[in-house]
């Protein structure tokens, strides 16, 4: 047994409005660079949809994840080692940008500098990339809440073979949302992809992250990718992903999409697993068995031999005891109502997902039966808006069961605290209809509605011993490394080049950059245009107020 | 100019390539990178690209074959003069032509492709000017010289190739190439510029060859906090900030 700690993260679907407040400030975190501007390391599709890159679920068409050979052993889908090497010069399965989608802005200057008129002025939009006016016509969620769903939804490839049990028509139609983020695997493709090694799992808390300084832009982790989780800095020539927002966690902060989550639906928490296991039931035979054999991969941090073992392992004795309170551990293992997204690409994935419950109790308040009876909602499961069979195929390899038997837990548990809530004993049979206390369904119904901060998020942080190399409260100065403070564009070699900046001191000159840049496109010349999301408010930048020594202006003071 | 032009500067060029690298690899990891353009631009590049890059590693074994092996040792092994030159044609022709179909692929591609031109920067315009040439220059001596012999003929294993060997053992033979015809004088010359200028160009990408994949398991990991050799945290420290041993 090799014990091994990793973060995970589990997101209660019933509780997202879609917002994409997790996908904003992500994206103001980590992506709102240059080279990474089409880029949303979170992002919230609805579902049924396309997502993000379009089709991404399309494995027989991306080559993405695992797949396990007739002789038993797994290997990379779009080919093995030789195979990789053999297509280096041009990736044969890389998404283009257009099935991302083309970045654009709108050039808001026409509106500012637009004299008194008749007709509202208008804002064209301009592609980022080619700096020319382009019509929008896709984008990280164009299909949000259903939109041209009978042109888009109905290419959902996890409709397959359950066709007859969706409709588009208005009103019988279903979504939910699907926010996502990298799945931090405990056996991802993507590094297993890359040519270079650039990309490692940190073997204390298996955040999956990429090197920058060894990443040499071979492109393979994008086409490994079956999530389509890394992205391609298209300025820099270098991989990027979802880094779970390491420096936040090493000091014991969620995730900025967890901390900003509006629905409060994020929980972030460790599980103890064995390193041993791992190939094993990423090898399991049947993909339907994949959610099983992971589930076999997690250890007990209660049991008095796993805790032995992870000591000797390594692990801090308060790490063990945040993996004893992680709530995503409980989630998973003690009360199973947390799934894996898609299991059957065999990279076991580490954000799990609790689906969503909540069209079914409208569905029988419509028939006039009381809609929160255990019995009458039980009854509905199966006849779900949401098919469980489309659940299903998101979340356990098409295997009906397990999902089923996670609606029945949430619905018990709305069930159970409404008779609570109502003064009446609810008694023992509720609980004992879906396999479990009371106890535990009033302890659910704490962790998963009231969810209070400190017990959606057990994060214990890294080491003190070790805080000389993190990132964020690192003893150096922030702005004391090689290349002097505030140096930012481009290198001697082209751009992009240049040692490593820490994260912080990266945002914080791209942020000054960029509220004071004049261009529209790197190069572009679109004098005193503001770009507005990245002004933070301080200083006065060129363009915000029209020119004071304007022509018009200066004919008034005649 | 004799020395200047076959000792100096293929001296300086050489120092530059090497100590360039050295530099480069140490201060500018980050910008070490094939800077592809695959995601504005997919079409052309499937084809361009392999044909360019399985054209030029047939080129390289060429020149190491035609360069670095002595012609008294094909002709130990029995290898005549004659059946070289055939081989040597019948196998560079075709990686030569395909090196040039892909790079004028990749050019096209590069000029008329919107996203592609406006990522291209100055330095790339620059390296692919005396790429090209280089390469063009050589497929020429190759097709116009060695083949259809225009000019007379020329034996480059007596020339240019003792010229190349005595660089590296530091007794350049300078009259060697002084005499060399002007296709061969030029293709060196422009060769020796490339090297000059490579370490400062994404061409630093073939170094980066990841041959190391063949044996590596699939699933790297790393520790946060002690990685052997390179002190605390999950990259090396910048320079001037490595941890003190005492």
């Amino acid at each position: 047994m090799k014990v091994m700690a990793q973060m995970a993260m589990v997101m209660n679907l019933d509780k997202c409005i879609g917002c994409h407040t997790c996908s904003v400030t992500c994206k103001q975190a980590w992506t709102n660079r240059s080279g990474m501007e089409y880029v949303w390391f979170n992002n919230v599709e609805t579902r049924p949809g396309l997502g993000y890159p379009r089709s991404y679920e399309n494995q027989d068409e991306w080559k993405g994840g695992w797949i396990r050979k007739a002789d038993g052993r797994i290997t990379l889908r779009a080919g093995g080692r030789f195979r990789k090497l053999a297509t280096i010069f041009s990736n044969p399965k890389m998404p283009s940008l257009q099935d991302y989608y083309e970045p654009w802005t709108y050039d808001y200057d026409v509106l500012l500098r637009a004299p008194a008129q008749k007709d509202f002025p208008v804002a064209r939009p301009y592609s980022i990339i080619s700096g020319k006016p382009m019509n929008v016509s896709w984008s990280a969620n164009w299909d949000d809440d259903l939109g041209g769903s009978k042109e888009h939804a109905v290419k959902d490839e996890m409709l397959k073979g359950i066709e007859d049990k969706v409709r588009f028509e208005f009103e019988q139609t279903f979504m939910f949302y699907l926010p996502r983020i990298c799945e931090h695997c405990l056996n991802p493709s993507c590094a297993a992809s890359c040519p270079s090694g650039a990309i490692y799992k940190r073997s204390e808390d298996g955040i999956v992250l990429v090197d920058q300084e060894r990443c040499r832009g071979w492109r393979m982790c994008i086409s490994g990718c079956p999530y389509k989780k890394v992205y391609f800095n298209h300025k820099t020539g270098k991989a990027e992903k979802c880094t779970f927002c390491y420096p936040r966690i090493e000091v014991g902060l969620p995730t900025v999409c967890s901390e900003t989550c509006v629905g409060r639906l994020r929980y972030i928490g460790l599980v103890l697993y064995d390193a041993d296991q791992v190939l094993e039931a990423a090898s399991v035979e049947n993909d339907k068995d994949l959610y099983a054999a992971q589930r076999a991969c997690f250890l007990d941090p209660a049991d008095p031999a796993v805790r032995k073992a992870a000591r000797e392992a390594g692990i801090p004795q308060d790490w063990i005891r945040a993996a004893q309170r992680s709530p995503v551990w409980k989630l998973i293992n003690t009360y199973q109502v947390a799934l894996p997204l898609h299991p059957e690409y065999r990279t076991l994935p580490m954000v799990w997902y609790i689906p969503p419950l909540s069209p079914v109790v409208d569905v029988i308040r419509d028939t006039g039966h009381d809609a929160e009876d255990a019995g009458n909602l039980f009854a509905a499961i199966e006849a779900l808006r949401i098919p469980v069979e489309y659940l299903a195929n998101l979340f356990t390899a098409g295997e009906v069961a397990p999902v089923e038997a996670v609606l029945r837990k949430l619905a018990a548990m709305r069930s159970y605290m409404r008779e609570r809530t109502l003064g009446r004993e609810p008694g023992p049979a509720i609980a004992e209809a879906v396999g479990m206390t009371e106890e535990d369904l009033y302890e659910m119904f704490r962790l998963l509605a009231i969810a209070k901060y400190a017990d959606r998020y057990v994060i214990p942080p890294a080491h003190a011993e070790q805080a000389h190399a993190l990132e964020e409260i690192a003893t150096d100065c922030a702005l004391d490394y090689s290349g002097g403070p505030g140096m930012g564009g481009s290198g001697p070699v082209g751009e992009g080049s240049g040692a490593l900046t820490p994260v912080a001191v990266e945002n914080f000159r791209m942020l000054t950059q960029r509220q004071t840049a004049e261009s529209l496109v790197s190069g572009g010349s679109k004098k005193g245009r503001v770009n507005l999301l990245n002004w933070d408010g301080t200083g006065m930048p060129d363009g915000l107020f029209p020119d004071g020594t304007s022509a018009a202006r200066d004919g008034k003071a005649e | 100019m004799t020395t200047f032009l076959w000792v100096i500067f293929p001296y300086l060029c050489l120092t530059s390539f090497v100590v360039g690298h050295y530099w480069r690899y140490r201060y500018d990891k980050f910008g070490w990178t094939t800077r592809s353009s695959q995601l504005h631009e997919d079409r052309l590049l499937r084809i361009g690209s392999p044909l360019f890059h399985f054209g030029m590693l047939g080129v390289l074994a060429g020149h190491i074959i035609g360069l670095v092996i002595p012609q008294v040792w094909t002709d130990a092994a029995g290898l005549s003069r004659h059946a070289y030159h055939v081989l040597a044609l019948a196998a560079g022709i075709p990686a030569g032509l395909a090196a040039v179909a892909g790079l004028l692929i990749l050019m096209y591609r590069r000029r008329m492709t919107g996203p592609v031109f406006s990522a291209t920067t100055n330095n790339d315009k620059a390296m692919y000017a005396v790429l090209g040439a280089v390469i063009v220059l050589g497929i020429w001596n190759t097709i116009a010289g060695s083949w259809l012999q225009f000019g007379g003929e020329y034996n480059y294993r007596d020339g240019v190739s003792p010229y190349f060997r005595s660089i590296f053992t530091f007794s350049p033979q300078a009259d060697l190439m002084a005499v060399a015809p002007l296709g061969f004088q030029m293709h060196a010359a422009f060769a020796f510029l490339l090297f000059a200028i490579w370490p400062f160009t994404r061409l630093v990408h073939v170094f980066s060859a990841p041959v190391g994949y063949l044996t590596r398991p699939y699933v790297v990991y790393r520790s946060r906090d002690v990685r052997p050799g390179a002190g605390v945290g999950t990259r090396a420290p910048n320079p001037g900030w490595e941890r003190s041993t005492h």
